[in-house]
This record gives structure tokens, C-alpha cells and sequence, in this order.
């Protein structure tokens, strides 16, 4: 059983990972505008300046 | 109090002006050289606006970058700061089609809404974490971990488990400690208790080595419900966002008259009694006054709900949200604070809020039963197993396993899941729910009330008769009319243009405030208005109408006459609330044959004229005292106090600020359709959140003896808690399937509003 002593903390390593990318995306915004993220993603120009 | 405006066509919207000094109140630094600002834009309600926004503005010398935000209907442009001026950029964006002003989200509250929506989504972000990772290790436990390593599983759960409840779960301890306090009972009090007990219960016993600890369904459980509070957050935000939008679109001053005769622009706030004020014609009043200079035609229709423009001159009153339409007039304010007829109703407002008495939602009043019945039953646990001699750590047990069971974990979720799923629904169809409360009401009312100009009526006359007079006749009347902003003229004007017409050209036209417009065409004189100015004989019969008189040099006079036109799918609607059982009402402050016009066609048996606002709030007051629960439909100034008294309330997004802000729902565009379906969405949704219900306690009433029996270990907990709550929210989605396949957003215009089709579904 020693082999829990890397993988405990590997996974709560991974799931911190998680929680801190949701945090970051919430800080950035991303959370601001769910109906225009839904049709940006079809828009097909991705460079809106020339 | 400002006023009014506005179709969110921004028909009468001014294009905004960036003053000096204001200016810097809404502009914010954004890296060195680098500004930002934020401007309103309502009419970027289509996904189509994004990309032509983003790209046209962000084209521009000197701007950095521009983001469209879709859902607040917002643009915000970072710019170089001097290269392009702010002005520029409200400018570009009218050219465009798009109204905008600046945009302070301080002013409208939404700054709080922001911080409440990131700190649910955080709380809720260390729920999920928490839960996924003591999940993990429990599963391990379940599996087999003994001894050494189960203790580990334990210890390193807890670690996880208790900051996180203590900090995902303040919201439900704040809510249920300010509950108590006030010495009720709401849903948070056993979400706190089983939470918290289930937590101290594991602690112990994982110091004490033992076999069960329950931290996965402490969080797991606080996961869930976050997960309903975040959306009935979301549905009550995204109602508010939008609502709060209509209201800081209407105008926000006016231009006052110095001693030296200056002019300068003052904020509606700011204006005293004693001031002089310039009203030109097409604008709004600012505040009551007399007339000092000038004779114009005042369009009352928000204040009395009459049609037809009254005649003032020097010396008349004047109160705030009239229009001013034929002249400018000076104007010398003479009320503000308590005196204005304006905070007169808004007196009588707040008093018709008092009488209301407070609904109390359909979950609190559950947890009045359901907090007390399930207490009892840990109590009766925890005393029967002591009786059956169990000793105190067992029956303790048994006892904190029976408060977990019941922990309403589905019921939470019950609720919101439904509404939210509604209220979105709702939304894309243009109807806004201010909360959860007002949907729950929508669905027990039992009579309807219209006020009819301006919401079973567009509040915009338009020409009825003669359909036939010859094409020479109304392009000569047109040709007049076009100098007018009379409503009536602008119907004739409106009619020419839709006929394919071209307004002849008129010379010497001049406004005669309250008579009508001369003017001269080929040598001949020209006169349009008032059946006297065109010196016609009187008519004796009302029939409802209203009239304008035209007259070419000594031929015999024409006589064109308008009527109010009712919204699309009125008619509908009263057949739709009266199939499902409503009774239908009309309250109105017009003239009784115009009143009695149109009760006819729509069909619509007890009509009322000639109401005063407290008329009318007596009239909802009486329907309230014989035990009605009224749905008060209405948009003006004098329907707001009837709104706040009615058991719920809908309101035009045309509609005065006051009714606006007075009614529970507002609906956007032109067709009446959004009253029949707001209400038909409103009793899906109850019985939904009813079926919701049955399914929870359903459980509860499965798991709770298995509890009292002491059966319950934790992962029993766990797939009970988990398999209750999909169950609840895979039912609420239901509210969103329907027969009805309505368009993907807010449609703005009557002729993609979902009327038509709305109604045949809610026959």
C-alpha cells in the first residue's frame, strides 16, 4: 500500500489543478457573457483586425 | 423620478451626448495609454451584432479591442487614450443601427449581483472538489480499506471535508441562522443541521477509528444545493440585469433656462421648484410645472390612459411623463418632493405594497412542515433506540443518520431546477420574471385585469376612416401633417408612407397649438385638425373615435378618423385566459365609447372607464378583499399603484419606469400573446415543482424507516442522495420540452414575436 503515499497526492494534486482553472476562468471572465460564448464559437473569423 | 421613453426599438431613444465632466465617470484605465469603456447597447440582442460590432469598431484607428457581451447586452472598447475620442465610438455604433450610452454597472445595482454570482460559482467550485475527492476515497472504503488505511482515508476526507463545508456552506448557515433569529423555520435549517451534524459525526468517529464516516455526503450534499442556489441566482440576475437595463435608457433631464437666458442641461434629480424649463415638442416633462411661455397639445396617455392629446396654454398644469407634442413651451416647475401628482402615487404604491400580504414561497411553506416532522423523527429515533437499550453512541447514530437521510437535498433542487428551467424559457420568448416568487403566483391567479391604452392597445392611433378618399386628398393631408409630431399626425403620415405614397409639398405650414396646422398648396389654403379649425359641424354621436378635420381652400371638408390600434393577438389572449378559466377584466382612464370600443373587440364582458389611479387600486383592492387573486396587467404611470396590489403584475417593456418597475414581469415587443403564455408557463412550471416534490418526500418516505432501522451506512446515503436529485432535475427539464418550438432568443419585433403560436398551444 505504500503506493498511496504518490498517488494521494497526485490526485488531490490534479483535482487542485481543476479547481484552480475554474477560479482563474471565473476571475478572467469567462463566465460573464454563457449566451455569447455559445455563438461565438461559430463565428468563423477568429482575427476580427486585419 | 425620471420618465419615461421607450420601445426598446430605442424609437425615442436621443443619442447620448459625453459631457466634459461626466465623462470620466464612466472611463477606467486599462494599461498604460490605455482606456476602457463600456457602453449599453439593447438592440445587440442577435448573434449576428457580435461579429459586426467587434469588427466594424475594431477597425477603427486607435481602439484596441472590443468585446461584445451578448447576455448584458454590453460593448466594451479598450482605445488608446487620444487617439480616438469616446464621442467617436457612440457615434460609429449609431451609425451602425445601434443605440448606445455608457454604461456604469454601479448604477444599477449589478456590481452586487456580479459578486453574489462569483462567490456561488467559488463556493460551488470547492463543493465540486471536495465532493470529487472524498468520493474517491470513500469508494476506496466501500471497497474494502480496512484497519490502517481506512483510518488514513478517513483523516485525509476530513481534511478535505471540513474547510470545505465551513466555507461552501455559509450560505446556507447565514440564510438559516437569519431564519431563526426571526423565529421561523426555512429549508436551510435542516440543510445546516444534517450538514453540519454529518460532518461532526464523522470527525468523531474517524477519531475514534470507527468503521462509518459520512463526509462524502456532506459535501456531496452541499454540492447539490449550491448547485440550485447558483441557478435561482442566475434566473433572478439575468430578469434584474435586463429589467434595470429598460430603466436607465429613459431620459435623464432637462434643459433649464438661467436668469441671463442661458441654457444648460440638468439631470431630472437635480431640478427645483422655481426653475424654468425649455420643453421642446417631442419631449417629455421633467417634473410638474405651469406653463409660463408657449401653447401646445400635452399627450397624457401614460398618466390617464386617454388617447387624445389635451390642449394646454400659459397658466395650464403640467405633470411629469406628459409629452409634449405640437410647441415648445416654457415651463416653471413648481413641484418637487411630496407635492408632485407623481410621488402621490408613489405614496399610494408603497401603502398598496404594505396591505399585500407577503407571499410566502411554495418551498418555505413546505419547510414549515417538513423542518418539524423530520426533527421529530430523529428525536423519536434516538429515544427508541435507547429504550431498546442500545447505549447513547449508537443511538446517537441512528439518529444524525436520520437527519442526513431527510437532509432535503432534492427538495433544494426541486424548486429552482423548475424555475429556472421556466423562467429561461420564458426569457427567450421575451418575457422576464423578476423571481421565482412572481412565476409561482403567476400560476394561482384567477382574474385577469387589462388597462387598455398601451397594453391591450399599442398606445398609437393609427387611421381607420375613410379607407376610401382619394390618393390626391390624403398625400395633400400627409403633406401638412408631416410638419406635426402630433400623433395623429404621425398616423397620417404613417398611413401615406405604408400606402406607397409621397406627402405633397406644402408651404407657410404653421402649428396652431390646439386647433391644428395651416399651410398653403398651389395658392390655395390647407387646414388639418380640430373640427372647428376646419370649421365642420359638430358630430353628435361619440363613437369612440378620434378625428381630424381636413380642409382645401372652399371645398367641403374631410373628416379622417383614428383609433387606437390593439396589439396583436389581443383578441387571443382574452380567448386564451378565459378558456383556461380566468375571469377577464378592462380598467381603463380613458373616455367610456373608447373603452366600451374595444372591451368589444376583444371580448371582454366588465369594463371600467373614466378610472383614476386610485380608482383602479380601489377597484384591484375590492377584487382582493372578495378573495381573488388578481394578475394586474398594466404599463402606465396610473396603473402603477394597481400593479403593486395586485397578487402578481406584467408590464409592457413600453411601459413608464414606474410601471416597470411595479410589475413582478415585464414582456418585450408588440403582441399581448406573452399574458396568456406567461400564465400557462407559470402553472406548468407549479405543477412540475409539485411533481417535484411528491418524488422528494416520495423518498424520504422510502430511505427514512431504513434510517430509524439503522441501515443506513454512507454509501447507501450517498446513491439515495444522488439518485433523488437526478431524478428531481431530469423531471424539471420537462418544463422545457413542450409542444411549443419557439425561437432561440428575445425577439424584439411583433412580427416574430411567438404569438400566434403560443396561443394555439394555450387553448
Amino acid at each position: 500500500m505504500n503506493v498511496l503515499i504518490y498517488l494521494i497526492p497526485i490526485a488531490l494534486f490534479m483535482g487542485g489543478i481543476g479547481l484552480a482553472a475554474f477560479i482563474w476562468s471565473l476571475k478572467s471572465g469567462q463566465y460573464d457573457d454563457l449566451e455569447g460564448a455559445a455563438w461565438r464559437i461559430l463565428q468563423d473569423d477568429d482575427t476580427p483586425k486585419p | 423620478m425620471t420618465l419615461p421613453c421607450c420601445t426598446l426599438d430605442g424609437e425615442y431613444f436621443q443619442p447620448f451626448t459625453l459631457e466634459g465632466e461626466d465623462a470620466a465617470r464612466w472611463i477606467s484605465a486599462a494599461g498604460p495609454g490605455l482606456k476602457r469603456i463600456e457602453f449599453l447597447v439593447p438592440q445587440a440582442n442577435r448573434p449576428e451584432a457580435m461579429p459586426h460590432i467587434e469588427a466594424d469598431l475594431g477597425a477603427l484607428t486607435g481602439v484596441k479591442s472590443v468585446r461584445v457581451n451578448l447576455t448584458g447586452r454590453r460593448v466594451a472598447v479598450v482605445y488608446e487614450d487620444g487617439a480616438i475620442a469616446p464621442q467617436a465610438l457612440i457615434d460609429r455604433l449609431g451609425f451602425l443601427g445601434y443605440m448606445a450610452r455608457p454604461f456604469d454597472p454601479r448604477e444599477t445595482g449589478l456590481t452586487k449581483d456580479d459578486t453574489e454570482n462569483a462567490r456561488l460559482l467559488r463556493a460551488l467550485a470547492v463543493a465540486g472538489f471536495a465532493a470529487s475527492n472524498v468520493m474517491l476515497l470513500s469508494v476506496s472504503v466501500w471497497s474494502g480499506a480496512e484497519g490502517a488505511t481506512r483510518d488514513l482515508f478517513h483523516w485525509l476526507s476530513a481534511m478535505i471535508a471540513l474547510p470545505a463545508v465551513a466555507y461552501a456552506g455559509r450560505p446556507f448557515f447565514y440564510s438559516a441562522v437569519s431564519a431563526l433569529r426571526l423565529g421561523g423555520v426555512n429549508m436551510d435549517v435542516p440543510i445546516s443541521l444534517g450538514v453540519l451534524l454529518a460532518s461532526f459525526m464523522s470527525l468523531f468517529e474517524t477519531i475514534n477509528g470507527a468503521e462509518h464516516a459520512y463526509f462524502d455526503a456532506s459535501v456531496t450534499l452541499l454540492f447539490f444545493l449550491l448547485a440550485g442556489r447558483y441557478l435561482d441566482h442566475l434566473m433572478r440576475a439575468r430578469a434584474r440585469s435586463a429589467i434595470s437595463q429598460l430603466i436607465s435608457l429613459s431620459s435623464e433631464g432637462a434643459s433649464v433656462i438661467a436668469d441671463d437666458g442661458t441654457r444648460r442641461y440638468v439631470p431630472a434629480r437635480e431640478l427645483k421648484p422655481g426653475m424654468l424649463v425649455a420643453v421642446a415638442a417631442g419631449d417629455r416633462l421633467p417634473a410638474d410645472g405651469l406653463i409660463r411661455e408657449g401653447a401646445s397639445d400635452m399627450d397624457r396617455s401614460l398618466l390617464t390612459g386617454e388617447t387624445a392629446p389635451e390642449t394646454v396654454k400659459p397658466g395650464s398644469l403640467v405633470h411629469a411623463g406628459e409629452m409634449n407634442v405640437t410647441g415648445p413651451i416654457t415651463v416653471e416647475i413648481t413641484a418637487a418632493g411630496n407635492d408632485t401628482f407623481l410621488s402621490e402615487l408613489v405614496r399610494l404604491m408603497a401603502s398598496a405594497e404594505q396591505g399585500q400580504s407577503r407571499y410566502i414561497r411554495i418551498a418555505d411553506r413546505l419547510a414549515r412542515f417538513y423542518s418539524p416532522a423530520v426533527h421529530t423523527l430523529a428525536a423519536t429515533t434516538l429515544i427508541a433506540w435507547l429504550v431498546l437499550g442500545n447505549g447513547w453512541h449508537n443511538s446517537i447514530m441512528a439518529a444524525i443518520a436520520v437527519l442526513i437521510i431527510t437532509c432535503p437535498c432534492a427538495l433544494g433542487l426541486a424548486v429552482p431546477a423548475v424555475q429556472v428551467v421556466a423562467s429561461g424559457r420564458l426569457f427567450r420568448s421575451g418575457v422576464m420574471i423578476k423571481d421565482g416568487a412572481a412565476l409561482e403566483k403567476l400560476s394561482g391567479v384567477d382574474t385577469v385585469i387589462f388597462d387598455k391604452t398601451g397594453t391591450l392597445t399599442k398606445g398609437e392611433p393609427a387611421l381607420v376612416s375613410p379607407l376610401m378618399v382619394s390618393t390626391g386628398t390624403l398625400a395633400l393631408a400627409a403633406g401638412l401633417a408631416q410638419a406635426s409630431k402630433h400623433p395623429l399626425s404621425r398616423a397620417l403620415v404613417h398611413e401615406v408612407a405604408k400606402r406607397g405614397l409621397a406627402p405633397l409639398a406644402v408651404i407657410d405650414i404653421a402649428e396652431h397649438p390646439g386647433l391644428g396646422l395651416s399651410g398653403t398648396y398651389m395658392g390655395e389654403p390647407v387646414k388639418l385638425g380640430s373640427r372647428a379649425w376646419c370649421r365642420m359641424e359638430e358630430s353628435a354621436e361619440d363613437q369612440g373615435l378620434l378625428e381630424f378635420a381636413f380642409r382645401r381652400g372652399a371645398k367641403p371638408p374631410n373628416l379622417f378618423q383614428f383609433e387606437d390600434q390593439l396589439r396583436p393577438d389581443a383578441a387571443e389572449t382574452v380567448a386564451a385566459l378565459k378558456q383556461m378559466g380566468l375571469a377577464v377584466h378592462l380598467l381603463s382612464g380613458d373616455r367610456q365609447a373608447a373603452v366600451t370600443r374595444v372591451a368589444e373587440a376583444v371580448g371582454i364582458g366588465s369594463a371600467v372607464s373614466r378610472a383614476s389611479p386610485q380608482a383602479k387600486l380601489a377597484y384591484v383592492d375590492a377584487l382582493t378583499k372578495a378573495g381573488k387573486k388578481v394578475l394586474m396587467v398594466g404599463d402606465g404611470i396610473n396603473d402603477a399603484p394597481a400593479l403593486a396590489a395586485g397578487y402578481t403584475s406584467m408590464a409592457p417593456s413600453s411601459a413608464s419606469d414606474i410601471g416597470r418597475t411595479a410589475a413582478e414581469t415585464v414582456w418585450m415587443g408588440e403582441s399581448a400573446a406573452a399574458v396568456a403564455n406567461a400564465v400557462k408557463i407559470g402553472r406548468r412550471t407549479q405543477r412540475i415543482a409539485k411533481e417535484n416534490f411528491v418524488l422528494a418526500v416520495g423518498y424520504n418516505v422510502l430511505a427514512v424507516p431504513l434510517a430509524m432501522a439503522g441501515f443506513v451506512s454512507p454509501l447507501v446515503a450517498a446513491v439515495a442522495m444522488s439518485t433523488s436529485s437526478i431524478i428531481v432535475i431530469a423531471n424539471a427539464l420537462r418544463v422545457g420540452l413542450g409542444r411549443t418550438a419557439e425561437p432561440g432568443f428575445a425577439r424584439l419585433r411583433a412580427d416574430t414575436a411567438p404569438g400566434a403560436k403560443a396561443l394555439r398551444d394555450a387553448a
